[in-house]
């Protein structure tokens, strides 16, 4: 009993040639996308590869690179198998190869829900690798004469500029390491002093904040120093005023803008997903169509075509038997010839024990 | 004594019209460019409207919008006009229209030419409007509650930080206006009060400048007040050191960056004009079969360069004669 048989003449597999080969085509440039979009995906993230701890989150750009290529070759091939596929000369030379091209169609598919699926799931990992990066970013921020961490101000400047966010999780963030080099301290003042004194490991801390938390958009210019001293500035208090800096964290920012990149290519991947699955079971009948067309008298006469020559599970049991007679058959040979060496092949597979053979010696 | 001949035959005359046809078609792609350039000078002429004086200078982007236009139009029906013009009946069909086509495509490259020129010469008056536009936005820095006024500091802000550059000429200009608004300003403290005495106009000026001049890649942290005072901060001789401050002035980067923008169209357009319009020209007038099959002879102009152009002038002449003898005529009419 075929899965979803359905009878093809001469003009409808001619037309179903045409369209699936006009199908590969489309699928072929949303092949092409894919690649792109994973190129783009994969440079951004590498532009901020300073303020992030670990590239785990790569494996969404690289499966979409790969995924991308893949499924330019396979839509590609099926374009040439439809143009092939209504000339019996020549289809019969696809025959080997469609096996393998339906395995690599399906591969693309589920590769594609992976990566929607992942890059919803990535989300806590990314956010912990830009907690730990930006938290030695801001560490490293006055190690400007320290070989390999001297342009992490930079860094981390541009960043909080660029995102207009302060910090890891908000300003306080700055509040809590030194990051004045000592190069630029005069240890000699008493005011510095205390302040090394305060704290246990000897650090500068002052309740200030680089140039670039700064919100320009703020009526009032910058107060970067003292911010928690309300008689520092005139008209200034500390806990009700809107301060003119930026109030977002750097880490919800630069989260924020990679979900929301990823989201927004969610829908397009969605659908590419389906075009390579209706390319898929549009080639599968188009194969039985054929073949089923060739193997009659009348080549121009009705076929049918089906998506599986038997039910689900008769089909399943098949290809299951099929699997462990390969299996069977690489492990009786050995088992015949060497019967010194039997130990090494016994296995705890119960279908061998159906096996008319008898079992190898231990 | 034609001008420039050339022997065509048959076989000439299919390439030299399929050449034409892709200069044709190459020059619509380049007039779609010219009119996307145009679009795009216009949009960043008016982000940055705020830190100019006057709308005068969108005239550019204008005529570079209306030229990619025509440019367009103009082109495509060239490529129609080569496609059609090795069928002989089609060809008489549109030999009616060559001669105003080829009057339109001449004008049209003077209009480019102007275009080009103009490129060039409207730098200078963006610079003026530049100048204008930059001491007024400093001036207006502080007026954050002046209706108007309100995003002068942001616009500048951001002007400051995406072109690295700190005041009109460099940064001093910062020092000579008060860019501290009143309403943050204790006026009972002394050294406010100081400084407020301190000069004639009764303005708060400091030795400091806003936080949007600090340069990112300095390596030590920005030092925005106090400039001149060597003995606020340590380690630090205001005369010697390389401040971490931008040191260039906005007015010239600004410049540069609109006049890089104003000569690499003006270089785009007369490589169009040089290279493909005059050859498109000179070709297309040399395309002129009376007898499809036999060799002709193509020319770029029917008589010699010098005898042209009398013509031309005399035609002229004649025109206006036509008018005067008439007027010449009707007047006895009139005058009694």
């Amino acid at each position: 009993m075929a899965l979803l048989k359905m009878k093809f003449n001469q003009q409808r597999r001619v037309r179903l040639a045409q369209g699936l080969w006009l199908l590969s085509w489309l699928a072929l440039t949303c092949g092409a996308f894919v690649f792109c979009l994973g190129v783009y995906l994969k440079t951004e993230l590498l532009r901020r590869d300073e303020v992030m701890d670990n590239g785990e989150i790569h494996v969404v750009p690289n499966i979409l690179i790969m995924v991308g290529l893949a499924s330019i070759g396979t839509n590609w091939i099926a374009s040439r198998v439809c143009q092939d596929s209504l000339d019996t000369s020549r289809f019969p030379r696809w025959k080997v190869l469609l096996l393998a091209w339906f395995v690599v169609a399906a591969l693309v598919c589920c590769l594609l829900l992976t990566v929607v699926v992942l890059s919803y799931a990535l989300q806590g990992r990314l956010e912990e690798s830009l907690k730990v990066g930006l938290r030695n970013g801001i560490r490293f921020y006055k190690d400007t004469d320290v070989p390999g961490r001297c342009f992490q101000k930079e860094t981390i400047d541009h960043l909080q500029m660029e995102f207009r966010c302060c910090g890891n999780n908000n300003f306080k963030d700055w509040f809590e390491v030194q990051w004045v080099s000592n190069r630029y301290l005069d240890f000699t003042s008493q005011e510095v002093k205390d302040r090394i004194r305060s704290n246990v490991d000897n650090r500068y801390l002052l309740d200030g904040v680089p140039f670039s938390c700064c919100n320009p958009a703020s009526p009032r210019p910058c107060l970067q120093y003292h911010l928690t001293d309300s008689r520092a500035h005139y008209n200034y208090e500390y806990q009700s005023e809107e301060l003119n800096l930026y109030s977002r964290g750097c880490r919800q920012a630069l989260t924020d803008y990679y979900m929301g990149l990823m989201n927004s290519t969610g829908p397009g991947v969605l659908s590419v997903i389906l075009i390579q699955m209706s390319v898929l079971l549009s080639m599968r009948y188009l194969q039985t169509a054929v073949e089923g067309a060739m193997a009659l008298e009348d080549p121009e006469g009705e076929s049918e075509g089906y998506l599986l020559e038997k039910g689900v599970k008769e089909t399943y049991q098949d290809v299951r038997a099929k699997v462990l007679n390969v299996v069977k058959f690489g492990q009786v040979d050995p088992a015949e010839e060497a019967s010194g060496a039997a130990e090494g092949e016994k296995t705890t597979d119960t279908s061998t024990e159906k096996a008319a053979t008898p079992p190898p010696a231990s | 004594m034609p001008f420039l001949t050339v022997k065509f035959n048959l076989q000439k005359r299919v390439k030299l019209a399929q050449g034409l046809w892709l200069i044709y078609w190459l020059s619509v792609i380049l007039g779609i460019m010219i009119f996307s350039l145009g679009i795009f000078f216009k949009i960043e002429l008016r982000k940055r409207s705020e830190v100019m004086d006057n709308i005068e200078s969108h005239l550019v982007p204008n005529l570079l919008i209306l030229v990619g236009m025509l440019a367009c139009g103009l082109n495509a029906f060239g490529g129609k006009m080569c496609h059609d013009c090795l069928d002989p009946m089609k060809f008489s069909k549109m030999k009616s229209m060559l001669k105003p086509f080829m009057l339109l495509s001449c004008g049209f490259n003077i209009l480019l030419l102007l275009v080009v020129l103009l490129c060039f010469l409207m730098q200078f008056s963006i610079y003026l409007t530049l100048a204008e536009g930059l001491k007024n936005s400093i001036r207006f820095y502080k007026d954050t509650d002046t209706p108007g006024r309100c995003f002068m500091k942001r616009t500048l802000d951001m002007t400051q930080i995406e072109f690295r550059c700190c005041g009109n000429n460099n940064f001093r200009d910062w020092f000579e206006v008060q860019w501290i608004s009143n309403r943050y300003l204790d006026m009972n403290n002394d050294v406010v009060k100081d400084r407020v005495l301190s000069n004639v106009e009764g303005k708060y000026l400091m030795d400091s400048v806003p936080f949007s001049c600090c340069n990112p890649g300095s390596p030590r942290p920005c030092i925005q007040h106090h400039l001149t005072n060597n003995s606020v901060h340590y380690d630090y001789d205001h005369r010697t050191e390389e401040l971490n401050i931008w040191n260039r002035g906005c007015r010239e980067a600004v410049f540069s960056y609109y006049s890089s923008i104003m000569t690499s169209i003006g270089v785009l357009i007369s490589a169009d004009v040089a290279g493909l319009k005059y050859l498109s020209t000179t070709l297309e007038t040399m395309a002129d079969p009376e007898n499809p099959e036999c060799e002709s002879e193509g020319w770029l102009l029917e008589k010699g360069v010098k005898e042209t152009f009398t013509d031309m002038l005399a035609k002229l002449k004649t025109l206006g004669r036509g008018n005067q003898v008439q007027e010449g005529e009707n007047t006895p009419e009139v005058a009694t």
